[in-house]
C-alpha cells in the first residue's frame, strides 16, 4: 500500500516538474541553435550591426531591436496612463453595477486573439494614419510621409492589447491597500481625489510597476498584431511614422523560407528576445515579492 | 474650524463641504471617466467592426465547404476541423499533466528549494512569448524528434503553452477545498490518494473546468507558435502526423497576403464568436462556483 502511494507521489512530482523542464529545454534548444551565429558573427556585430540582409549573410539585428523598443515604448506611453486610469476607475470610482460590466469587458479584451487585433489594425488603424493623421502632421512638418504601416499604428494596437494586464494587476494592487490608509487620509480632511493620488497610488506603487513591466513583456513578445501593422522594414526608424520590423515579426515572417544560416540567425534573434523577456520577468517577480512583504 | 461645529449635525464625517471640490479634481475625474469610456469603445469597435463586416459573408456553405484557390473562395471546413483537432490534442496532453502538477504543488509539496524552483519555472513558462514557443517547437518537435509539421508537433507545443494556466486555476480551486473535508476522509481510513481522488478533486472540478476553457481559448487564438509547428496546409488532416491550418493562422495568411477581404472578415468573425462563447462559459462556470462557495 505504501509503495503504491509513493509511486503516485513520484508521478505527480514529474507532472509538476514538466513545466520547469520545458523552460530548461526551451532555453537549451534556442541557445544551441542561435549561439553559433552569435559567436561566429560576433555578439557586438550582431546586436549593433545596422544591416539585416540575410541573402548577403549580413545579420545586424539593431534595426529589429530598435523596432521592438520603439513600438513597445509607444505602446507604454499610450497604454500605461490609460491602464492606470482604468484601474483607479474600477477600484475607487465606478459604482458596482458599472464594475460588473467593465471587468468582463477588460477580460474579453484579453481574450481576443492577437491576429484579430492585427487584422483590425491593418483594416482600420493603418488607413486612418495614412489618410487622416498624416495631413495633420504634414501641416507642421511638410516632409513627413507614411504608408500608414508604422510604429504609431503598432503602438496604438499594442496599447489596447496590454491594457488588460496593466488594469488587472494595478487594480488588485490598489484594492490591496489597507482601508485604514484611506480612512486616515479622509479623516485628515483630504478629498477622495487627494486620497487617491497621495495615499492610495503611492501605497500601491510596486504593484503598479509590476503591471507595467509585465505589460512591457507582453508588448515586446507580441507577434501577430505587430507583423500585420508595422510594415516589417528592417531599418533603424527615424520617426513614429516610419515602418519598422520587430524581433518577433522578423522571426515569424522569415522562418518559413529561411536557409540554414539564415535560420540560425533567426534563432540568435530569438536569444536576444528571450534574454530580454527573462530580464523583464525577473524584475516583475522581484517587485511583486517586495509587495508581498510590504 | 467650522467643521468642528458641524460634527454634531447628522452628516457622514467623511463628507466635505461641497464648495471645496476644485476644478482640477473635476477635470481629473472627467479624464478618468473618458479613459474608461474609450476602453469600452475600443472593445466594442474591434468586435463590432469585425462582426459587422464578417457576418454577412457567413452562411452554411462557409462552414461546410473546403477552401478553394488558397482561401479566396469556398469555406473553412477543413480549417475548423484542423482547429478542433489541434485543440483536442493539446488539451488531452496538457490536462492530466496540469492537474497532476497542481495536485502535487498543493497536496504534497513541502516548501523547500526544489519546490521554489518549480514554482519559479512555471511562472517563467507563463511569461515566454509565443514566437519563442514556436522556435522551440520547430527545432525540438518538428526537427529534433522528427514529428515534421504536424498536429502532434503543434499540439505538444500548445500543451506546454497552456500548462501554466491550467496549473494555476486548478491549484486555486484545490486550495479552496476546506481542510475539514480532507481530515474527515482521512479519519475514515482513506489513504491520501483516495482522499484526493474522491474528495478533493470532485470539489475542485469547476476550477479545473475554468482552466480548461481558458486553455481552449488560448489554443484557438494562438497563431505564431502554430504556424511554425503545425504548418499551414489547407487539406483535411487525416492523422495526427498531418500538417494543418487553424482559423487564426488562416486569418493571418489571408490578411497578410491580401487574398480576400470578405473571407478574412468572415473567418475572423467565426474566431471572435468562438472566443465570446468561450469567455461566456468560463464566466458562467466561475460564477456558479463562487455562488456555491457562499
Amino acid at each position: 500500500m505504501k509503495i503504491h502511494e509513493k509511486i503516485i507521489e513520484t508521478i505527480l512530482f514529474i507532472c509538476a516538474a514538466i513545466a520547469t523542464l520545458s523552460v530548461l529545454l526551451i532555453t537549451v534548444f534556442i541557445f544551441k541553435e542561435g549561439l553559433p551565429v552569435l559567436k561566429s558573427y560576433g555578439v557586438f556585430n550582431f546586436i549593433f550591426g545596422k544591416t539585416w540582409s540575410p541573402t548577403n549573410e549580413q545579420f545586424g539585428a539593431l534595426p529589429m531591436i530598435m523596432g521592438s523598443i520603439s513600438v513597445t515604448l509607444g505602446a507604454l506611453v499610450i497604454g500605461v496612463p490609460m491602464g492606470i486610469a482604468c484601474a483607479i476607475f474600477l477600484a475607487e470610482i465606478a459604482p458596482k453595477s458599472v464594475v460588473k460590466i467593465f471587468k468582463p469587458a477588460v477580460e474579453l479584451l484579453a481574450g481576443i486573439p492577437s491576429v484579430v487585433y492585427g487584422f483590425f489594425g491593418l483594416a482600420v488603424v493603418v488607413p486612418i494614419i495614412r489618410t487622416n493623421i498624416l495631413p495633420i502632421i504634414q501641416k507642421f512638418n511638410p516632409d513627413a510621409n507614411t504608408s500608414g504601416y508604422s510604429i504609431l499604428g503598432g503602438a496604438i494596437i499594442l496599447a489596447v492589447m496590454i491594457l488588460p494586464t496593466i488594469v488587472n494587476i494595478s487594480e488588485n494592487a490598489i484594492k490591496a491597500v489597507p482601508f485604514e490608509y484611506k480612512q486616515g487620509s479622509l479623516a485628515l480632511g483630504a478629498s477622495h481625489f487627494e486620497t487617491i493620488t497621495k495615499v492610495i497610488i503611492p501605497a500601491a506603487k510596486s504593484g503598479i510597476i509590476t503591471s507595467i513591466v509585465l505589460g512591457m513583456g507582453r508588448a515586446v513578445g507580441e507577434t501577430m498584431a505587430v507583423i500585420l501593422i508595422t510594415g516589417n522594414m528592417p531599418k533603424v526608424p527615424g520617426s513614429v511614422l516610419d515602418s519598422v520590423a520587430t524581433l518577433t515579426g522578423t522571426i515569424a515572417m522569415e522562418m518559413g523560407y529561411a536557409g540554414p544560416m539564415h535560420q540560425r540567425a533567426l534563432f540568435a534573434t530569438g536569444i536576444i528576445l528571450f534574454v530580454f523577456i527573462m530580464m523583464l520577468n525577473i524584475i516583475a517577480s522581484t517587485t511583486l515579492k517586495r509587495v508581498g512583504r510590504g | 474650524m467650522h467643521v468642528v461645529g458641524k460634527l454634531s449635525v447628522k452628516k457622514p464625517i467623511f463628507n466635505r463641504p461641497k464648495k471645496k471640490t476644485n476644478i482640477k479634481e473635476k477635470i481629473a475625474y472627467i479624464c478618468i471617466y473618458a479613459v474608461a469610456l474609450i476602453t469600452m469603445l475600443a472593445l466594442i469597435s474591434i468586435i463590432g467592426y469585425v462582426l459587422l463586416n464578417g457576418i454577412q459573408h457567413i452562411n452554411l456553405e462557409f462552414f461546410t465547404q473546403e477552401p478553394r484557390s488558397m482561401g479566396r473562395k469556398g469555406g473553412i471546413f477543413s480549417i475548423i476541423v484542423g482547429t478542433i483537432y489541434l485543440t483536442i490534442v493539446s488539451i488531452a496532453i496538457a490536462t492530466p499533466i496540469g492537474i497532476g502538477a497542481a495536485i502535487y504543488l498543493t497536496e504534497y509539496a513541502k516548501e523547500n528549494k526544489l519546490i521554489k524552483i518549480i514554482r519559479f519555472g512555471t511562472e517563467t513558462l507563463a511569461g515566454i512569448p509565443s514566437i519563442i514557443f514556436g522556435l522551440f517547437g520547430f527545432v525540438f518537435f518538428v526537427i529534433f524528434l522528427g514529428f515534421r509539421w504536424s498536429i502532434l508537433s503543434g499540439g505538444l507545443t500548445l500543451a506546454i503553452m497552456i500548462l501554466p494556466t491550467l496549473i494555476r486555476t486548478t491549484e486555486e480551486s484545490i486550495k479552496t477545498v476546506p481542510n475539514s473535508l480532507r481530515e474527515g476522509s482521512l479519519a475514515l481510513g482513506a489513504t491520501k490518494w483516495q482522499t484526493i481522488v474522491k474528495v478533493v478533486l470532485p470539489s475542485s472540478i469547476p476550477g479545473i473546468l475554468t482552466g480548461l476553457i481558458l486553455g481552449i481559448g488560448r489554443a484557438i487564438g494562438e497563431t505564431a507558435a502554430i504556424m511554425l509547428t503545425a504548418g499551414s496546409s489547407l487539406g483535411i488532416p487525416e492523422s495526427i502526423m498531418d500538417p494543418t491550418r487553424t482559423m487564426s493562422v488562416h486569418v493571418y495568411l489571408l490578411a497578410s497576403e491580401g487574398l480576400s477581404k470578405e473571407k478574412t472578415f468572415a473567418t475572423a468573425s467565426v474566431l471572435i464568436i468562438f472566443v465570446l462563447i468561450i469567455n461566456l462559459s468560463a464566466n458562467m462556470v466561475a460564477n456558479k462556483y463562487i455562488k456555491k462557495l457562499i
